[in-house]
């Protein structure tokens, strides 16, 4: 246990594992609320055309990269908003892990931040497209 | 049929595997690839992508409650993303080269398998002694909240756990699944965490594992926004209703029927695999 004073200069797993379960559900709850609010805007503007999932033709290439939803979101385009909040959803796990590091740190814990620092490299590394298609 | 119906058609499917997956402790994501395919006509990588997202949304809302509880080992979930990261890497890279009908035919048996193990009773094998030279040195033992307070648990068999997690990875990032019902097993049978811990400690590893595939699943334009929308929010409403009523309901029945389901489902893409035309 740490005792009051080392508890006011570094963190506490305990403190760390508070602050990560709140940036957990800030994360899904406002990318719920940004691709909640595409869906409403997509239906109805689109809600009584016929729907074919059946046949692959893969996404439109400004819904494929990050610059591209943003960009597509700002111009309100239905589907590019709901697009930007799977984006924030998706960015909501990577945003933890980078948090995580950050606590690491400041509990001068080295193993794990180098730990951290790989799973954060693994994700951005994916997120950057880094794998070939 | 109209965008209008087939969205609410979709959500509500999902609402319903979101709560037979919380309700049963199985997860709803195993569910939504067949259903999707198998009920809606939608292309198997639609279906993965809308999947991915949905595992995301579910794992990460429930993390936040249990994190703070004090299950979670922050620890042990930090050092096995490492296997489970990469394993997803390989398992989107691989979904890219092989074809759908490989891939409906490997979720048959994956989907085969957690029947399976739904169905059977699991021991716990916590022990505060005895750890892994790896787990002392990597600080992985840690305590957990009990009836009586607070109690140690050493880990166990470090390598074997990492080993298998990579296989959790790589199914994961391969269908689009959270792969929970591998990671308690490496968890629990392997390494000896605690089910609680390990649990809760799967399902805060599998949003990371899932963002880790979903990147490659975005640029390849697998993910549809107006298909994984009605998903993910008829997935997470299921999921947050089951657990609120958790308390009072007959899980035993519950599991046989869902996993019944799951058998259905397995049998049916295998068959839409070997005949193609997924």
């Amino acid at each position: 246990m740490a005792s009051p004073a080392e508890r006011r200069e570094r963190w506490t797993d305990d403190d760390v594992d508070q602050l990560l379960g709140n940036l957990l559900r800030i994360g899904v709850i406002v990318a719920t609320i940004v691709a909640a609010t595409g869906g409403v805007l997509y239906l109805a503007q689109h809600g009584l055309e016929p729907v074919n999932y059946r046949v692959f033709r893969g996404e439109p290439p400004e819904l494929r990269r990050v610059g591209g939803v943003v960009r597509e979101a700002l111009g309100l385009h239905a589907r590019a908003i709901v697009q930007l909040g799977l984006v924030l959803l998706i960015a909501t796990p990577v945003a933890r892990v980078a948090m995580s590091l950050v606590a690491f740190v400041l509990q001068r814990d080295r193993v794990y931040v180098v730990v951290t620092a790989i799973v954060l490299a693994v994700l951005i590394f994916s997120l950057t497209g880094g794998v070939p298609g | 049929m109209s965008v209008l119906l087939f969205t609410g058609l979709v959500a509500g499917g999902a609402f319903s595997a979101g709560l037979l997956g919380a309700l049963t402790g199985l997860g709803g994501g195993i569910v939504i690839v067949p259903m999707l395919t198998l009920l809606f006509g939608v292309d198997l990588r639609y279906a993965i992508g809308a999947s991915l997202v949905s595992v995301i949304a579910t794992s990460s809302g429930a993390a936040a409650a249990y994190v703070k509880e004090g299950y979670t080992n922050v620890r042990v979930g930090m050092l096995l993303e490492i296997a489970t990261t990469i394993g997803a890497l390989g398992g989107a890279y691989l979904a890219g080269r092989i074809g759908t009908s490989a891939i409906a035919i490997i979720f048959a048996i994956v989907l085969l398998y957690s029947a399976y193990r739904s169905t059977q009773p699991l021991a716990e094998h916590v022990s505060s002694e005895d750890a892994h030279p790896l787990a002392r040195r990597l600080r992985l033992n840690s305590t957990y909240p009990t009836p009586n307070g607070f109690q140690p648990y050493a880990v166990q068999a470090v390598p074997a756990g990492f080993g298998l997690m990579l296989a959790a990875g790589l199914l994961s990032g391969l269908l689009g699944i959270g792969s929970g019902a591998l990671k308690v097993l490496a968890m629990d049978q392997l390494m000896h965490l605690p089910f609680k811990v390990s649990t809760t400690t799967s399902n805060f590893m599998i949003g990371v594992t899932a963002a880790a595939s979903a990147g490659i699943y975005l640029a390849r334009g697998y993910i549809d926004p107006s298909l994984a929308l009605p998903v993910m929010l008829g997935v997470l409403a299921g999921a947050l209703t089951g657990a609120r009523v958790l308390a009072g309901a007959n899980t035993k029945v519950l599991r046989r029927v869902f996993a019944g389901v799951v058998v259905v489902l397995a049998l049916e893409m295998f068959y839409k695999g070997v005949r193609g035309g997924v």
